[in-house]
């Protein structure tokens, strides 16, 4: 009964995901393709939940639906592109066949590549990581292998996010004197 | 639900292509390209299931990096806009021959 639960949630949500995704692929107005974009994220963050990555879905919520996509929305509406143009901004139609020929291409790629008998969880993972999460907590798993095995990424990361920081600056002012 | 996951990763990540290929408003190829980090984080989040914690340590820097370039990128597009008044790519032609 659990297990139907279950199954039936992640196909919920990976549907619901699959459909906003193409939605805001087709709409002509900006704003309404954020909107989709923003509900498929949240579906995915429903999606990591249930992958047992529960610190990330939070994160996911915060920073991804939460504050990337409110500053995209923040440049649609300073750039006032609010308005849906008739003319649409997708290519012509040689340029959308070749563009779905060559989707079709790399779905079909991506599909053989997953006729590989991709492995279940083994038991012992799966039970190795739900014992992780009730000792330590979500956060505490992640942070191990963050502040020991990536130690050198994270610090670096922080240059990255200052470097943006900086070019966001510059980039945005007017004139550099 | 690996296999599921993987095959929903893979189907997001295609249509973020197509959206890159098929539409012309900068900020529209954008928000397909952040779909496509969002695709490769689902499947980095499957695979975590089968060989623990560090994959989704990975998909944290990867949403670090998108949020650089998220800043980044959206700075240039204001930087566009005030130079041609236009973020649709078709007007923006300066490179080609």
């Amino acid at each position: 009964m659990s297990h139907f639960f279950y199954s039936f949630h992640f196909y919920l949500f990976g549907i619901l995901a699959l459909a906003s995704a193409v939605v805001f692929v087709t709409r002509k107005s900006p704003v309404a393709a954020v909107l989709w974009l923003v509900q498929t994220m949240f579906c995915l963050a429903a999606l990591y939940v249930m992958l047992e990555a529960h610190f990330i879905g939070i994160i996911q919520v915060l920073v991804y639906a939460g504050a990337i996509m409110v500053v995209f929305l923040f440049v649609v509406m300073l750039l006032n592109l609010g308005h849906p143009n008739e003319i649409s901004d997708a290519r012509g139609k040689r340029a959308r066949i070749v563009a779905g020929a060559l989707g079709l291409v790399l779905l079909a790629l991506v599909g053989s590549t997953l006729r590989i008998r991709v492995a279940t969880a083994p038991e012992q993972m799966e039970r190795l990581m739900r014992a992780r999460l009730e000792e330590v907590g979500a956060v505490g798993a992640i942070a191990e292998p963050l502040f020991r095995e990536y130690l050198l990424a994270f610090e670096v990361t922080s240059l990255v996010l200052l470097v943006a920081m900086i070019g966001a600056v510059v980039l945005g002012k007017r004139r550099i004197s | 639900m690996i296999a599921e996951a993987l095959a929903l990763s893979a189907a997001l990540f295609v249509i973020g292509a197509v959206g890159v290929l098929t539409r012309r408003n900068a900020i529209i190829i954008f928000m397909c390209v952040e779909l496509m980090l969002n695709a490769v984080n689902l499947s980095f989040i499957a695979f975590s299931k089968l060989y623990g914690f560090s994959g989704q340590a990975i998909v944290f820097f990867v949403m670090t990096v998108a949020a650089a370039e998220a800043a980044v990128g959206l700075a240039i597009i204001i930087g566009i806009f005030r130079h041609a008044q236009t973020v649709n790519l078709q007007n923006i032609n300066l490179l080609k021959g």
